[in-house]
Parts: C-alpha cells; sequence; structure tokens
C-alpha cells in the first residue's frame, strides 16, 4: 500500500513538472527563455514519472518485472542524458543563426 | 490503479496539444522545434503508460526506448540543418 502511494506521489509530482514545462513553453517571451522550461522542466517531469512507473513495475518481484523495471532505468538514464544534449543543439542552432537574446521592454519575439 | 494511469495519460494528451500550439504558431522555425521536441519527449512517457494499461509493459518498453532515440536523433538532425538566418525573422513578402 505504501508503494501505491510512493508511486502516485512520484507521477503526480513528475506531471507537475510536465505542466509547468508546457505553461513556460508557451508563456515566455522569446526563443532563449523558452528553452529553458522545455529542456530543464521536461527532463525532470520523465525523470520523476519514470522513476513512479518503474517503482511500479518492480514490485510483484519476480525476474521480468525486474528487467523490465530495469529497461525503464535505462529509457530514464538515457533521457537524462539526450534531452540536454537536445536542448543545446537546438539552442546552438539559433545563436549560429545570429538570433539576438530577448531583453527587458522588447516586444514579445 | 489503471484509473489513475488513464488519467495520467490523458494529462499528457492534453498537455501535448498544448505544446502542439508552439509547434503551429511558434514564429521562429527553432520555436517549432522546441514545440516538437517537448512533445517527444511527453510521447515517450506516454507509451510507457499505454503499455501499462495494456500491461505488456515489456514490449511498450522497446519502443518508448526507440522512439527516445529517433527523437534524440531527429532534434539533432534538424537543429544541425536549421543553422542559417532564413525562417529566423519575419520576411516581408
Amino acid at each position: 500500500m505504501v508503494i501505491a502511494l510512493l508511486v502516485i506521489v512520484c507521477v503526480v509530482a513528475g506531471l507537475l513538472f510536465f505542466a509547468g514545462g508546457t505553461l513556460g513553453l508557451l508563456r515566455f517571451p522569446d526563443f532563449y527563455s523558452r528553452l529553458h522550461p522545455a529542456g530543464k522542466l521536461d527532463t525532470m517531469g520523465a525523470l520523476m514519472v519514470l522513476l513512479g512507473l518503474g517503482l511500479h513495475q518492480l514490485f510483484p518481484l519476480t525476474l521480468d518485472s525486474v528487467l523490465t523495471g530495469l529497461k525503464l532505468m535505462l529509457i530514464l538514464v538515457f533521457i537524462f542524458l539526450a534531452s540536454p544534449t537536445a536542448t543545446h543543439a537546438i539552442m546552438d542552432a539559433g545563436f549560429r543563426a545570429g538570433l539576438e537574446p530577448w531583453k527587458k521592454g522588447d516586444p514579445r519575439r | 490503479m489503471d484509473h489513475f494511469f488513464l488519467g495520467c495519460g490523458l494529462f499528457l494528451g492534453f498537455l501535448m496539444m498544448l505544446s502542439l500550439y508552439r509547434g503551429i504558431v511558434g514564429p521562429t522555425v527553432l520555436d517549432r522545434m522546441i514545440g516538437v521536441n517537448a512533445i517527444g519527449t511527453k510521447t515517450t512517457v506516454l507509451l510507457i503508460l499505454i503499455g501499462l494499461l495494456y500491461h505488456r509493459l515489456d514490449m511498450f518498453v522497446d519502443i518508448a526506448l526507440a522512439y527516445a532515440l529517433l527523437n534524440f536523433i531527429a532534434v539533432l538532425a534538424a537543429s544541425r540543418y536549421f543553422q542559417k538566418r532564413k525562417g529566423l525573422y519575419e520576411e516581408l513578402f
């Protein structure tokens, strides 16, 4: 029962991070500022949700559920490594194309 | 527990719709890439939730892993392609 509660808390926290990331993605004024929530919060949201689901998957402790949980952790590690790299690649494309960052008082871009 | 996962999946779907808004409207082409990248990450998590709903997670975890890899490669290739100035500023025509 405690495990189910822990899973629910983890997954809801992950969804909260996802919601924050989407909200930031919509409301921020500029390309560079939108990269922050899209890169960071989506990664953290995915981490929390995958952690909760891995915990849920682990618990009738048979071999295949442990192996599937291990593969879930593999996805978690890959997202943890890939998402910031992808965000950096997008930022690099924008910077190389000569997009100036937004300053206070500029119109929304 | 399944209803909880179903609710989480629906909420994620709703968030993907919002990210799609940025993907469509985004003034510059790179904003669209952020929207698509956000949708890609959410799709990976949604795939695993669907796998849990179908009680066949060992199949869906592979699909989600493949999708995460493809999403990453696609974003890298696209960002390599969009390094020129065209499409970043509102053209006059």
